[in-house]
């Protein structure tokens, strides 16, 4: 399959591992961001192919581990009104609120519908004007402009039954937050993809610059994957700190414009609380004022209720690389996907997951 | 910046109630079968855990199996839920190496479904029982109120006469034994998600669905001495591998460049972020049969049309018992777990 087949090809994964293993002559931890690029890790066994020398951790870039839990109980509080249709990406309903997960709501007789697209919670609310329709906006940069897109297509219309319950976060704020962190330990990034086709990589530029940190855009195939590590690893041998693009095939250093104009006019940048990790200035999405009507937690009067999280479970140090999930004592016993403690337990692209689902490396070892 | 405060989410609390993920084929199924239904109904047949249940009655050794079909769309690329409950049951009884006999038909139908609907399902029952010959010798026919049920839903039961000596199941796999896959992964539980989602393809992908005891009487008469079969349904490659490995304690390798999946598959899996490992399959199965005899099964298999792509993906290893491992196309080795709930689309 093209632009598929030519990023899982042995014969050029097994060339950039020799490359890495050649240039790689001091131990170097490594941060790749996004979700995506943790499960092609773990899927690919792509950890077997690297030096001693080179350790990957997993970045906060799961957009389903680190929504917070008041948000989660209110999406399980909308879904549990008899008038609204609470629409969602598959991958929110199994995570735990404080009590319950949207699939429990569900089992419980909410009407709670799997979308691929805002645009279908837009159509349902057309089909159904009798219902409040409630798209669970999730997501980092990435999904930002079609959700921007839907609320814009809302208001234009005059779709009244639609709102937004908007969790929107920010890659490069919570790059600096890690990165000004006392103990951090991460060397180079392995920038996120699809957040850059969207919003370019202008953004990290100051980023790598202050804190003389490699940036490397990288794609989710297994040879973007080597290829960004080379690339890093390259720039630290060298005493370089800049930001490079792997993934040239889809982002620009400009990004899509018409996108970032689209979620510029419809969102506005905000103070987020991220789970598992706490709140970060400046790190989050929110409706701009013409665009507030469509705030499901306005519609629905919704306060926020400041759900607790006690200390079970570790998902904050591995969502900033300072642990590996099978440090955490809960691990594969306590926590599991079926009876998940923490978020990056539950989403496909959590770390916690795809270290449970692909990993037990004792025994994938030969 | 403040330094990064550390919080942690909640236990979440054993669910009580019964989720979708329970009828998955995953985790939760075997959850479900082991703490609800074998310690209810426990006997020596049951807890073999196969397809179906093998049973000597007066001299005949008889294979016994039920299945309920609930496929929504009712129609979609390649049949219908009609030709759906012949073959699923069809095959049950072929994965335990039974020549498939006689079915029954419980028909649950909702009221205001239209005549013709139920009438083409019925004449594709029939062309699929002809095609798989089998007779459909009894059944019973419930109405419900509207919105009690979707359409149609059928349960189907088939009884076939084991003509060997072999004992095919879990119990008999050993290490060194060839995984033989019949054919590539995926077309079914794609072809009813595209339908369900809407989404159009180039070519459109068609289920897989068909009858699958032709394929196995061959072996059988061939002399293969087949450990045991088990059809690729519910929770796909990965889920069939797992049971195996778990209730016979062996593990299992497989190859990822062994496993065939159509490039319209898996660019249908790339985009709605599924494993095509995970995926249902109605007309595939899997083989476990001695390493001697892996080519002479992949030959014979061959041979049927529905088969043609049968290949070696793998073997039944001694270490790392109850553990499948699958060899990346990039020459890693990463563990291929039971599916935990059902696949869930990504958020991006």
């Amino acid at each position: 399959m093209k632009y598929v087949d030519e990023y899982r090809d042995p014969a050029a994964a097994s060339r950039l591992a020799q490359e890495i293993r050649r240039a790689a002559r001091h131990p170097w931890t490594i941060m790749e961001i996004c979700g995506g690029q943790t499960h092609t890790i773990m899927k690919s066994g792509l950890q077997d192919l690297l030096p001693a020398e080179i350790t990957l951790v997993h970045g906060p870039g799961c957009p389903v581990c680190v929504t917070p839990i008041e948000l989660i109980d209110k999406a399980v509080e909308i879904a549990s009104r008899p008038e609204a249709i609470l629409c969602s990406f598959g991958d929110m309903l199994r995570v735990p609120g404080s009590g319950r997960s949207l699939f429990d709501a569900k089992a419980s007789g909410g009407d709670v519908r799997i979308v691929y697209s805002p645009m279908d919670a837009l159509k349902l609310a057309r089909a159904h004007p009798e219902r409040q329709v409630v798209f669970f906006a999730v997501g980092f940069e990435t999904t930002a402009p079609a959700n921007a897109m839907a609320v814009w297509q809302a208001s234009r219309e005059g779709i009244e039954n639609f709102s937004a319950l908007v969790a929107h976060v920010l890659v490069p704020p919570a790059i600096e937050a890690i990165l000004q962190s006392s103990n951090c330990r991460v060397q180079a990034f392995l920038a996120p993809g699809h957040v850059c086709t969207v919003m370019g990589y202008r953004e990290y530029e100051p980023l790598a610059a202050r804190y003389h940190v490699p940036v490397v855009v990288t794609g989710f195939e297994p040879v973007d994957l080597l290829e960004g590590v080379s690339m890093a690893v390259a720039q630290l041998e060298a005493g370089r700190a800049e930001v490079e693009n792997q993934y040239s095939r889809a982002v620009a250093r400009m990004g899509n414009q018409p996108a970032q104009q689209r979620v510029a006019e419809v969102f506005e940048v905000s103070d987020r609380q991220w789970r598992g990790i706490g709140e970060i200035p400046a790190s989050g999405l929110r409706l701009r004022e013409p665009y507030r009507r469509f705030d499901a937690c306005e519609r629905f009067g919704l306060l926020a209720a400041g759900a607790r999280e006690p200390k079970e479970c570790i998902s904050g140090l591995v969502l900033q690389g300072l642990k590996k999930p099978y440090e955490c004592p809960a691990f594969g016993g306590q926590c599991t996907p079926e009876r998940p403690l923490g978020a990056p337990m539950v989403s496909s692209e959590g770390a916690c997951a795809a270290y449970y689902q692909y990993g037990k490396r004792e025994h994938a070892r030969n | 910046m403040p330094e990064i405060n550390l919080s942690c989410p909640v236990p979440l609390p054993a669910g009580d109630r019964i989720l979708l993920a329970h009828g998955g084929g995953g985790k939760l199924m075997n959850q479900l079968i082991e703490r609800v239904f074998l310690p209810a109904f426990s006997n020596p047949a049951l807890e073999c855990r196969h397809d179906g249940a093998t049973l000597t009655v007066g001299g005949a050794r008889l294979a016994f199996t039920t299945d309920s079909y609930v496929v929504h769309p009712m129609v979609f690329p390649g049949g219908n839920i009609g030709d759906l409950a012949v073959n699923g049951t069809v095959n049950d009884l072929a994965m335990c190496g039974a020549r498939p006999l006689y079915l029954s038909s419980g028909f649950i139908l909702e009221e205001g479904l239209e005549t013709e609907t139920l009438c083409r399902v019925v004449e594709s029952m029939r062309l699929a029982a002809q095609a798989a010959g089998v007779s459909l010798v009894t059944g019973d026919t419930k109405v419900v109120d509207r919105g009690k049920a979707d359409g149609i839903f059928i349960n189907t039961a088939g009884i076939g006469l084991v003509e060997h000596s072999l004992s095919i199941g879990p119990q008999s796999v050993q290490p060194g034994d060839a995984v033989i896959l019949s054919g590539d992964l995926g077309a079914h539980g794609v072809a009813i998600l595209s339908v369900r989602e809407g989404l159009e393809f180039e070519a459109p992908i068609v289920s897989d669905t068909a009858p699958l005891w032709a394929p196995v009487e061959a072996l059988l008469k061939a002399g293969i001495e087949i450990h045991c079969l088990r059809d690729l349904t519910r929770g796909g490659l990965a889920s069939t591998l797992n049971e195996i490995a778990g209730t016979r304690q062996v593990g299992v390798r497989i190859r990822e460049v062994d496993i065939p999946v159509e490039d319209a598959v898996r660019g249908a899996c790339e985009i709605l972020g599924l494993d095509p490992l995970y995926v249902a399959n109605e007309g595939r199965f899997a083989a476990f049969v001695p390493a001697v005899q892996a080519q002479r099964t992949v030959e014979i298999l061959a041979q049927f049309p529905v088969c043609n792509g049968a290949i070696i993906a793998g073997e039944v290893v001694e270490d790392a018992p109850g553990v499948v491992v699958l060899l990346s196309r990039i020459g890693g080795n990463r563990v291929v777990d039971m599916l935990s709930g059902e696949q869930l689309p990504r958020i991006c």
